[in-house]
């Protein structure tokens, strides 16, 4: 169905190829996981299948790609849009029109499908992805997983035979992204679709495929078995992990597979550790009673929290629940209804913007937005400027969270993982009791994700307070000392990790998912079995 | 319901309010129009934004009045107070900065600030009643590619009062320094973006598929238009200017508008579009353009037998009257209130609230 032979692809200007001598063949029907580090030209890879690359971006393409027997290169992507349906990372950002109904129509209009069959494909996709009670609705009033359904659902009245999916879930939560995965399954197992999809969480999709690529840093790209690859791969989902720890052959993909095979392992293990050892200073931060409405509508209801010094607190709760409202609250720069946050005795929206800063500090979920000069440098300067530091403290506050960021890079050049790293350098250079962060591991791969997750436990080890809006159960686990769950505006739970996250059937991480409650990490389960097979060690 | 129908419909009511001075009318009108904005709009984006037009227009009437306070004028006798008067030089003969305030004056200034302002509201009544979007899609298939533009451009300007909104919030979590570039710069960016991908996606979905025209002909449908529209505007300038030799004039225009339609239609079957759901047009947006057809009409022959009452005079100084046609005219364009069906959305969600208050299903058919 889609065949590339020895295809590389370098960008006008760039130094190194964004994919290099990538060669393999899928089949018909199948589910393809592309997986690899940011940066590895996973959207390159997607883009050379529709044409997109190069006939929109520009760049050398050398080799041969054959979709369904034409070449994307002698076809420019509209004139493939019968046959690859390609749908991009941020799914609003491509929306044309106003309403469902005429966003799933739009692809038709374009390809000059007589009316009578559009009404009747319309309805078809409505019911195919679940989404029939939507018709009417006006687009940017939809939920993130809604957006998301709607915009695979645009691309399938044109009546691909391919789908080509960059990173459908990575801004979603567990159940949304649950729900988007199953529609993608439907369409491969009801309908035949060959699906190609990006995901940068394994453990979300790998699963489901029937083969996987795996791009590394350079470019070049390993293809076959799901199963095989990650044998040895360096980027696999906490479930394989555990498959190797314990020795499984084959390896587990799936909780099912994992879990019919624990039984030993749960025996080996003995009773779950005891939680974190509280290190826990005094409070940084009281708020009770905070309330946001926005009009009509309740963004958060009564809410009362706590954070202690020394402490990782992690924010969850679907889309759309008060997250973000509750972090801007709790800095003092957003809208507050009713409340009072207290910092040290004092509200942080009481006092100049200058003053705030060193009280609470905030990461926005765009880190971008903060940023506005030529370069890094710049940035750093500025930033010891406005903290009134003393020069160089932003810079060396950098290069202890991420290493290897050259002081001339442009900040719109940096990955997404060094950009976080720099926003929150900036925030910190004013040294704040509290930090808060919104969705930061949004598109890091692992490698940066864990990285991530050992900053914010020594930020907390140097006596801050922090909080973390994520979506992300894995990253949770890993540096959670406590668990806040928002659910419609309202606090529904506040715990230890042991006791929320493995509660909850969505909120709960794969290690506890197979193993059981009380365990939430591989690192865990590692030093466990350590300390278990060393003769004498625990005894 | 037809977006062409709502337009017509406030266009009538603009045409109303262009002709008369009279407050208690004009009042009458924005009343009209709020009323029906209330009934029949969507629950969607573009029907939220009446509230919006109504601050322009009150903007409007604070200006003018405003300004004709500054400035002055010698209009009428009622002297209300005076400010002190900047003196000018003799060149700037005819401007006054203060001096004294008459009624006359400012309520001349009332008048015509409420007459332009009822104009916009109207305006912005049919914005909010039906989608401009889909009043886009009536463009005949040659202008194709401008109508996708200007249905893009319509999506940006939310979008970047959202992320001007979005940043300038951000920018205070670093001490909100940095003047405008710190707004300017991530908004840029996050447009340019913005564009790419949706230029990305319009193109990964077919959008300008083009259905193998030889290039040859494409220039001669280029040229069709260009010479077209070269004729028309000199047949124009020919017939408004008296002097210019006849063939300027009636003839040029002539061949000019013959020329554009043929290159029109050349240029649509260039395009190959089909349209999902064209909008129909049945006997509800019949009597929602009668409606303001009334209005148009009583107030064409309230105006035949009694001028005055759209201009009430203001030397010597008098109260405003209701003349009885125009009246009853802007009370018909109030008819679409009831006559027109309520839009999918809210008649969705009313249904929807029915059910869940009866507690039965019921009350569904």
């Amino acid at each position: 169905m889609i065949s590339f032979d020895r295809v590389t692809v370098t960008y006008d200007g760039a130094s190194q190829p964004a994919i290099r001598d990538v060669t393999l063949e899928i089949g018909e029907g199948e589910l393809c996981l592309v997986a690899g580090p940011t940066g590895s030209g996973k959207t390159t890879f997607l883009r050379t299948i529709n044409g997109l690359v190069p006939h929109f971006t520009g760049g050398t393409l050398s080799g041969r790609v054959t979709v369904a027997g034409r070449d994307p290169r002698d076809h420019p992507p509209r004139e493939l849009a019968d046959l690859v349906g390609f749908v991009a990372q941020d799914p609003a950002h491509g929306f044309v029109t106003d309403t469902v109904e005429e966003e799933l129509a739009y692809a038709m209009e374009q390809l000059a499908v007589p009316p009578p069959v559009m009404r009747t494909r319309v309805e078809e996709t409505l019911d195919l992805l679940g989404i029939a009670d939507l018709r009417g609705r006006p687009l940017r009033d939809l939920s993130g997983g809604q957006q998301q359904r709607v915009a695979i659902g645009s691309v399938l009245t044109a009546g691909p035979r391919i789908l080509v999916l960059d990173e459908p879930t990575s801004a979603l939560d567990p159940t949304a992204a649950e729900e988007v995965l199953a529609a993608i399954l439907r369409l491969v197992h009801d309908l035949g679709m060959t699906v190609v999809l990006a995901e940068h969480r394994l453990e979300r999709a790998v699963q489901y495929a029937d083969r996987l690529i795996q791009l590394t840093a350079d470019g070049a790209a390993r293809f076959g078995d799901p199963g095989a690859l990650l044998a040895d791969g360096d980027i696999v989902p906490p479930v394989v992990e555990l498959g190797r720890l314990a020795g499984w052959t084959p390896l587990p993909l799936s909780i099912r597979d994992a879990r019919s095979r624990a039984g030993g392992i749960r025996d080996r293990l003995g009773p779950p550790p005891a939680a974190r050892a509280g290190i826990a200073g005094g409070t940084a931060l009281a708020a009770s009673g905070i309330s946001v409405r926005y009009g009509a509508t309740v963004a958060l209801r009564d809410v009362t929290l706590e954070l202690r010094a020394g402490e990782v607190a992690v924010l969850m709760g679907r889309n759309g629940s008060g997250k973000s409202s509750l972090l801007w609250a709790l800095r003092g720069v957003g809208r507050r209804s009713a409340g009072r946050v207290l910092v040290d005795g004092v509200d942080p929206a009481a006092v100049d913007d200058d003053g705030a800063r060193r009280m609470v500090g905030l990461v926005p979920q765009t880190p971008g937005d903060l940023l506005y000069l030529d370069s890094v440098a710049a940035e750093c300067e500025r930033s010891d400027l406005d903290a009134t530091a003393s020069a160089g403290t932003t810079r060396t506050l950098l290069d202890q969270l991420h290493d290897g960021i050259r002081p001339g890079a442009h900040p719109r050049d940096l990955s997404e993982g060094q950009r976080l790293a720099l926003v929150l350098a900036i925030q910190l250079a004013a040294a704040p009791s509290v930090v808060l962060l919104d969705e930061p591991t949004r598109g890091l791969d692992y490698p940066t994700k864990r990285r991530f997750a050992a900053v914010l436990r020594d930020l907390a080890q140097h006596g801050h307070a922090v909080l973390v809006a994520t979506h992300d159960v894995e990253m949770a686990a890993a540096v959670a000392d406590r668990v806040l769950v928002l659910a419609a505006g309202e606090l529904v739970a506040d715990g230890s990790p042991t006791e929320v996250l493995s509660a909850s059937p969505a909120l709960a991480p794969q290690v506890a998912k197979v193993i059981g409650p009380g365990w939430l990490t591989i690192d865990q389960v590692r030093e466990a079995l350590l300390s278990s097979t060393a003769p004498g060690a625990a005894r | 319901m037809h977006p062409g129908a709502w337009w017509l419909w406030a266009i009538g009511l603009a045409v109303v309010a262009s002709a008369t001075t009279n407050p208690l009318l004009l009042g009458l009108i924005i009343g009209v129009v709020a009323l029906v904005v209330q009934a029949r709009r969507e629950d969607a984006p573009w029907g939220r934004g009446f509230g919006l037009y109504l601050r322009i227009g009150l903007l409007i009437v604070v200006l003018r009045v405003g300004l004709r306070i500054l400035f002055g004028g010698e209009y009428g006798t009622t002297v209300l107070f005076t400010l002190p008067e900047i003196p000018l030089p003799d060149w700037v003969a005819g401007i006054r900065i203060g001096g004294e305030v008459t009624a006359e004056s400012i309520l001349a200034a009332f008048y015509d600030g409420l007459r332009l302002a009822t104009i916009v509201i109207c305006f912005g009544a049919a914005n909010s009643l039906a989608n401009p979007k889909r009043l886009l899609r009536l463009l005949p298939n040659a202008l194709y590619e401008v109508g996708a533009a200007v249905t893009v451009a319509l999506s940006m300007a939310p979008q970047l009062v959202e992320s001007v909104t979005r940043v300038r919030r951000a920018r205070r979590l670093r001490s909100g320094r940095g003047g405008t570039r710190a707004v300017l710069l991530p908004v840029l960016e996050d447009a340019l973006d913005r564009s790419v991908s949706l230029a990305a996606a319009m193109d990964a979905r077919g959008y300008g598929r083009s259905a193998g025209e030889s290039p040859v002909r494409r220039r001669v449908t280029a040229g069709l238009l260009i010479v077209g529209l070269l004729g028309a505007s000199i047949g124009l300038y020919g017939l408004l200017d008296g002097s210019a030799p006849v063939p300027f004039g009636a003839p040029s225009l002539g061949i000019g508008l013959v020329l554009v339609v043929v290159g029109m239609w050349a240029a649509g079957r260039r395009t190959r579009h089909t349209h999902y759901r064209d909008d129909p047009w049945h006997a509800a947006e019949w009597a929602i353009v009668a409606s303001t057809g009334a209005a148009v009409a009583l107030l064409t022959l309230g105006a035949m037998l009694d001028p005055a009452s759209l201009h009430p005079s203001l030397v010597p100084l008098e109260w405003p009257e209701l003349a009885v046609l125009p009246t009853l005219g802007i009370l018909a364009a109030a008819l679409p209130a009831v006559m027109a069906p309520m839009p999918p959305l809210r008649a969705a969600s009313a249904a929807a609230t029915l059910t869940a208050v009866t507690g039965a299903s019921a009350v569904r058919p």
